[in-house]
């Protein structure tokens, strides 16, 4: 009698469980893989970013009841900002149940250049927004990665752009000496190209120091541009070598006000650790800091009222790192949204479909300040030839407590940029003997 | 001229920076012959917790985050929790090691590495945080104007604190009785505990003086760039001072602080040029190389010579 009450119990479990089961294969839900960094020496920027992105996917969830009644879903894995774990997160994160991963952005060109010889074979678009290689901005001969917002190429010119308005205009550039201190890594050597071209065409002379990994220590290079004395330092440094930079800086006596960064130096957590030294320094941005956005305010309010809130930190909602995350989040919703308007509204979208809509997303700023973004992030235009789609940065001062915006929207010289991206791509296809795409024949 | 001494005295300053966080490889080497992978996690695990406790004790007792007190109170309990620390790796992971191979003993501390870094982390957030020391890191103001020679005030007395933290540890091992009882314990283990040497009390001792050398480093490197992971990277630094000045001296610690300090900056500015720069991370490796070929024992280290 005992083993017959067992067996039925057994028998209605098992019911439950697999009626529960069909019941969330039935749910719409879209699964995204997110190969976060929480821990380890970047966790800062890792956390900040995808915790930003989280919040966004948990706003839309709670206020919006997901993306036309899809439930948004997602699984991290800690990549600890290491290549080789970027490529088994990679891994780990293509397939949940029967959903495939629609997107990998692991915010670090390491990873980036690890697996984007992959993403084509499996399907799953790669996002690098604000991280190298700048030349797979042209989508004919990588239709499969999206460095969107800025590539490094976009944001050198920029930057001297920003120098060029603050002398009173380009020519104004003529016979200045800019020191460039970069990190040895290879995002730090990137924008070089851009800058050597530039220099040619605006006529000042560049002087490239290099600081290795990780950075903690840049006495050597500091009084090295001591000596130099230069008119400005063009600082591509990341992590711990930002407040190191600024506080040696200050030591041997180099104006911040003159020293402006590119955005991986454009946090609060680059400028804080530094102190006074770091108040007047420069950086550049492609999502400016605050809470002042109605969508951070929402996300406030719908996500952190309710203790659901993913920073362990509320008071780091609103931050470089934070915004930039939010950021991430937009662009992936509104490219779920542009795909399942195109393939079906309610239903969950392929990683092919994913790539459709990025390669044909548009941001403009009515819609931008629909979502409440507006001044978040630039304008995006996305093609099958140009998977960029702005280009254009700010640049935010450190007042000592927090960054404020001190320039608009700042154009790159798009067709230096462009000619050599194309330049770039042409190589690499060449290479691996890749056909580019024929972009009049896209839809 | 003016600009050789600058380097020169710059380097000379930061290599003290660097045995002081040598100084900790050293002592725990000294006392259980075992290398430390877990030194530069215990700097940054001291530091975090220092600057933890100072925002949150306010909270917890009800003080302003302006009383004076505060740095104290903070330090005092940082280094209550370096002795937990100590206590807690003795009683866990060295006991149970006892007279195992001196790599057996490494392996332990590279896992224990791991787990202070993710302890830490877990324990007070991975945000970086500023440290105000109140010490201006400025030029002295005088040999600038003098000799126009930019010396930073804050480097001069940290090395100023290293300098007496060594003089401090040097007379401890060579004229206390814990010293010397240290001393044997390095030299054999189960010897050390035959004559009746508390070796679990030693080891305690010298873990928590080691915990006290790392918030002392903790201190002077998360005031120069933050308190942040990268705190873990300054043992990177200190390897090659080992190297030169031997595992088991703590004078020469400091000597091989100044030679590696000195000379990496040199080699960046007068080499680095023609080498495309960037070479400070790994001169001071070549240099230590260099030194193990022609004295494998390092400068000051103990000639070792095994019988056959």
């Amino acid at each position: 009698m005992k083993l017959k009450k067992a067996w039925l119990a057994a028998v209605a479990a098992s019911t439950v469980w697999g009626a529960a089961s069909m019941g969330a294969a039935q749910a719409a839900e879209q699964y995204l893989g997110l190969p976060s960094y929480r821990v380890g020496a970047y966790a800062a920027g890792g956390t900040g970013v995808f915790g930003g992105w989280i919040d966004y996917m948990k706003l839309i969830n709670e206020r919006d009841g997901g993306v036309n009644g899809v439930k948004l879903v997602w699984q991290e894995c800690e990549t600890e900002y290491n290549n080789a774990r970027g490529v088994e997160c990679y891994e780990r994160l293509k397939k949940q149940g029967d959903q495939q991963n629609v997107l990998f952005a692991p915010v670090s060109t390491g990873i980036t250049f690890g697996v984007f010889e992959r993403v084509p074979q499996d399907k799953i678009p790669l996002l690098s927004i604000g991280i190298g290689r700048s030349d797979t901005a042209d989508g004919r001969v990588f239709p499969w990665v999206f460095p969107m917002i800025a590539t490094y190429w976009s944001q050198a010119s920029a930057i001297v752009g920003y120098l060029g308005k603050r002398e009173g205009g380009m020519d104004k550039l003529k016979g200045k000496k800019i020191a460039v201190l970069y990190l040895d890594f290879a995002p730090g050597k990137e924008p070089f190209p851009v800058l050597d071209r530039l220099a040619q065409k605006w006529g000042f002379t560049t002087e490239k120091i290099a600081v290795a990994m990780p950075g903690n220590e840049q006495q050597a290079q500091w009084l090295q541009i001591r000596q130099m004395r230069p008119d400005y330092v063009i600082l591509l440094t990341y992590g711990v070598s930002n407040p190191t930079a600024l506080k040696t800086a200050a030591r041997t006596g180099f104006p911040a006000d003159r020293i402006v960064g590119w955005w991986w130096s454009g946090a609060e957590e680059d400028a804080m650790p530094a102190g006074d030294a770091a108040k007047g320094f420069v950086a550049g941005a492609f999502n400016p800091a605050g809470t002042d956005f109605p969508v951070i305010q929402d996300i406030q309010k719908h996500v952190y009222a309710k203790g659901q809130g993913d920073m362990q930190d509320p008071k780091r909602v609103g931050s470089t790192y934070y915004n930039r995350g939010v950021g991430h989040g937009i662009i992936y919703v509104e490219a779920l949204r542009l795909a399942q308007e195109k393939f079906g509204k309610g239903k969950p979208v392929t990683g092919e479909q994913m790539r459709w809509a990025l390669e044909n997303l548009k941001l403009d700023e009515k819609r931008l300040e629909a979502i409440g973004a507006k001044g978040l992030m630039p304008e995006l235009a996305l093609s099958c030839l140009d998977h960029e789609g702005s280009g254009r940065v700010r640049f935010q001062q450190w007042d000592g407590a927090k960054w404020v915006s001190v320039s608009d929207w700042i154009e790159p010289d798009r067709e230096l940029v462009r000619s050599l991206v194309e330049e770039s791509a042409a190589a690499y296809a060449k290479e691996k003997g890749i056909t580019p795409r024929d972009c009049s024949k896209e839809q | 001229m003016g600009f050789f001494l600058e380097v020169l005295i710059g380097g000379l300053l930061a290599g003290m920076l660097y045995a002081l966080v040598a100084l900790g490889f050293v002592l725990i080497f000294k006392a259980s012959g075992v290398l430390n992978f877990a030194q530069g996690a215990m700097v940054f695990f001291a530091a975090l917790t220092f600057v933890g406790l100072t925002e949150r004790l306010p909270a917890w007792l009800g003080l302003s985050p302006e009383w004076a007190g505060l740095f104290w109170v903070a330090l005092l309990l940082t280094a209550a929790v370096m002795v937990l620390l100590a206590w807690v790796v003795e009683r866990f992971m060295l006991r149970k090691l006892v007279n195992q191979p001196a790599i057996t003993l490494f392996m332990a501390t590279i896992g224990l590495s791991y787990l202070i870094e993710g302890v830490a982390q877990g324990m007070w957030g991975a945000v970086v945080r500023g440290l105000d020391l109140g010490i201006a890191d400025e030029p002295v103001m005088w040999l600038l104007e003098r000799y126009n020679l930019m010396i930073s005030k804050f480097d001069l007395i940290a090395a100023t604190v290293a300098g007496v933290l060594v003089a401090v540890l040097a007379l401890f091992f060579q004229y206390t009785k814990v010293g010397r009882a240290l001393r044997a314990v390095a030299d054999d283990h189960q010897a050390a505990l035959s004559i009746g040497i508390p070796l679990q009390r030693i080891w305690v001792i010298v873990w928590a003086v080691a915990g006290f050398v790392a918030i002392v480093a903790g201190l002077v490197w998360g005031s120069r760039n933050g308190v942040q992971f990268a705190l873990t990277y300054t043992a990177l630094k200190a390897l090659p001072v080992l190297i030169l000045g031997g595992l088991t001296s703590v004078p020469g610690a400091i000597v091989g602080g100044l030679i590696i300090g000195a000379s990496e900056k040199l080699a960046e500015v007068y080499l680095g040029p023609f080498v495309g720069g960037g070479i400070d991370s790994w001169f001071p490796y070549v240099l230590a190389l260099v030194f193990l070929l022609i004295r494998p024992e390092g400068l000051f280290g103990e000639k070792h010579i095994d019988r056959v």
